[in-house]
């Protein structure tokens, strides 16, 4: 369904193959081996980096299911999806198609360098897009350094018509990656809890969308208040609590079918679960009699294993990349705080001493930080190493938590609750801090789970 | 003049709630505590003995037990409310409870669960050493998600860290 084309079809003549392999190496700034304090300092040398996207080419203006108006219209559609992706993640000021000139077809491949040097563009991306015969579509992608006259890498995928934004998504990626360094993220989903009523009385739903908010889909209905979901890495199934026999207990949701089954058929109320990075297995917490330990089972349902035996609150759980460990927040001291363990549940060791309560910690998927949830009086989104050390915020307000990981472990989404009408928004913010923003949503939202790249 | 305003308040908190349920008639959870907390002044022929109105009624707000942030023991009062509680049950052997435990706002959405969990439990364990069998006493958490008082403040978190008894008959 999705191709990815290595070498254009297109522009096979105008373009030989040759030239993508004298791509210049990337400018050292991009360099981001260092790790993050290279990568905090190179974010103001990013935001100076201009980027003009203008609208995608046709080679012919034809129908198609992907845009009323035609393969021309879809092409400045495909080019604002690029824009908007990297507008909105601080590490870039693009330009977009709505005011910059449109290339023609045969510019994609020979762009008029000159004409871009005079807008003060340092980098172009130039796209097609072209309808095929059998009504799927052919999507381009440039990166060209424009000072260089050189182009820096290309790919091309063909899509059906209704996943023409995911071309768009893995064009952003592709420039994205290419000057970053970095893993891409753009073309991936998330999970999360829709809510609307009062404070007292608030209607919590199931729903995703694309990490851009588009293709928005409400999974289920209100009737019985869902919470903490999390999508399985290949994105065919929902975990996540609801109450709908009145307790809370976890399901495991099958998107094809709409089909879904308790994770386990004790009558114990069960809480956040989690899946394991390859998707074989499924974290789970329950309270026996008031006393809540965590639990692991196979996807593929099964009997359980107990990980954890404390008089105290053992919940959640986050493993680490290579499914080795799992980090978890147990309040086995006194208060809540994070603890590390095997991922057979031996070893438990607390790693938070900062002060403070440690909750919800998720594994990056780079495997070197810990996001969290830090509670002095006020709930904050932080980070810490994997042992415990170097504490640092990302966010300031009276109440965020449930930090979840973009798929390349460089953003950190999470649920900001509002003082008073108790009103959640859903926000995104980088490690360095700086660059926060709210995702849109159609009504209010907590509990975000960031899914991986899209297979 | 006050005790207009006031009734007004309570038909259109009727009616908000009216419009809930409407909305989703299946598969609710039992009845949020919102419905319960403000009883009616006492109608002229009083509710039938063993339901939840007149649990209600004869609690006198000893129906719920309150917590301090992030503990679960039963303190004195509790003891009290709980004794009040453990009567009636043995006055009325037929009917079932169920015990909703809650948290405040200012925690996190799934330890706050296990917290309620833990909460709910605590009072069950006190009834069932009171002689109430624990076959009568189901417990349920809704951690943060029903707050009762709807302020950010101590005083409305103080009457959200709670344990609600419901009888069922």
């Amino acid at each position: 369904m999705f191709v990815r084309i290595l070498a254009l079809l297109a522009f096979s003549l105008s373009a030989p193959a040759v030239a993508q392999e004298v791509v210049p190496p990337p400018p050292d700034v991009f360099d981001s081996e260092g790790g993050l304090e290279v990568t905090v300092t190179d974010e103001s040398a990013w935001q100076d980096l201009g980027i003009a996207i203008p609208a995608f080419a046709t080679n012919a203006n034809v129908p198609t299911p992907a845009n009323t108006q035609g393969t021309g219209a879809l092409g400045a559609e495909l080019a604002r999806v690029v824009y908007n992706d990297l507008r909105f993640n601080g590490l870039f000021k693009p330009t977009g198609p709505d005011s910059l000139p449109r290339p023609t077809y045969n510019q994609i491949t020979a762009p008029a360098f000159n004409q871009w040097a005079g807008r003060r563009a340092e980098m172009l991306v130039h796209g097609y897009v072209r309808a095929n015969e059998d009504g799927k579509l052919t999507v381009g992608c440039y990166l060209y350094d424009v000072q260089l006259q050189n182009e820096l890498v290309r790919a091309g995928w063909v899509v059906e018509p209704s996943d023409w934004r995911r071309a768009a998504h893995k064009c952003a990626d592709l420039v994205y990656s290419r000057l970053s360094g970095e893993n891409p993220f753009f073309d991936s989903k998330i999970a999360y809890i829709a809510e609307t009523g009062p404070k007292d009385a608030r209607v919590k739903r199931l729903a995703i969308m694309d990490s851009d908010g588009a293709n928005h889909r409400f999974i289920t209905a209100g009737n019985a208040t869902a919470l903490t979901p999390r999508y399985s890495p290949d994105y065919k199934k929902i975990v996540y609590l609801s109450y709908l026999d009145g307790n809370p207990r976890i399901f495991v949701y099958d998107i094809a079918s709409g089909r879904q089954q308790l994770i386990s058929q004790s009558s114990n109320p069960t809480f956040a679960p989690r899946w394991s990075p390859d998707g074989k297995w499924i974290l789970y917490s329950m309270a026996v009699a008031g006393n809540t330990d965590i639990y692991r089972v196979s996807a593929e349902g099964g009997p359980s294993t107990k990980l954890t035996d404390s008089p105290g609150i053992d919940i959640g759980g986050s493993f680490s990349p290579d499914g080795t460990r799992i980090v978890f927040e147990s309040d086995r001291s006194g208060s809540q705080q994070c603890y590390i363990m095997n991922a057979d549940g031996s070893n438990q060791r607390r790693i938070s001493f900062f002060g403070g309560r440690c909750a919800t910690p998720e594994w990056s998927p780079r495997g070197d930080l810990i996001a969290f949830t830090h509670i002095v009086g006020d709930l904050r989104v932080a980070v810490m190493n994997p042992n415990g050390g170097g504490l640092r915020y990302l966010t300031n307000s009276w109440q965020d938590e449930a930090p979840t990981w973009a798929p390349n472990g460089r953003i950190v989404q999470f649920f900001r609750t509002a003082r008073g009408s108790g009103e959640a928004s859903l926000w995104q913010v980088d490690l360095t801090g700086r660059n926060e923003r709210r995702l849109p949503t159609p009504v209010g939202a907590s509990d975000p789970a960031w899914g991986p790249v899209l297979p | 003049m006050r005790y207009q305003l006031v009734s007004t308040v309570t038909v259109a908190a009727a009616l908000a709630l009216a419009g809930c349920s409407k909305k989703a008639p299946e598969e609710l959870p039992p009845p949020p505590a919102t419905e319960t907390p403000t009883p009616p002044p006492p109608a002229a022929q009083g509710p039938v003995p063993g339901t939840q109105a007149h649990f209600v009624q004869v609690m006198n707000g000893q129906d719920t037990i309150y917590f301090d942030t992030d503990r679960y023991n039963i303190d004195s009062a509790d003891q009290v409310a709980l004794q009040q509680q453990a009567q009636y049950l043995a006055q009325y052997p037929n009917v079932r409870a169920t015990i909703e435990g809650h948290a405040d706002e200012r925690g996190t959405r799934e330890y706050n669960l296990a917290l309620g969990e833990r909460r709910a439990n605590a009072a069950k364990n006190y009834l069932v050493s009171l002689g109430v069998s624990p076959d009568r006493i189901s417990v349920v958490s809704y951690g943060k998600e029903r707050p009762k008082a709807l302020g950010s403040n101590e005083q409305a978190w103080a009457q959200n860290r709670r344990a609600v008894t419901i009888v069922l008959n």
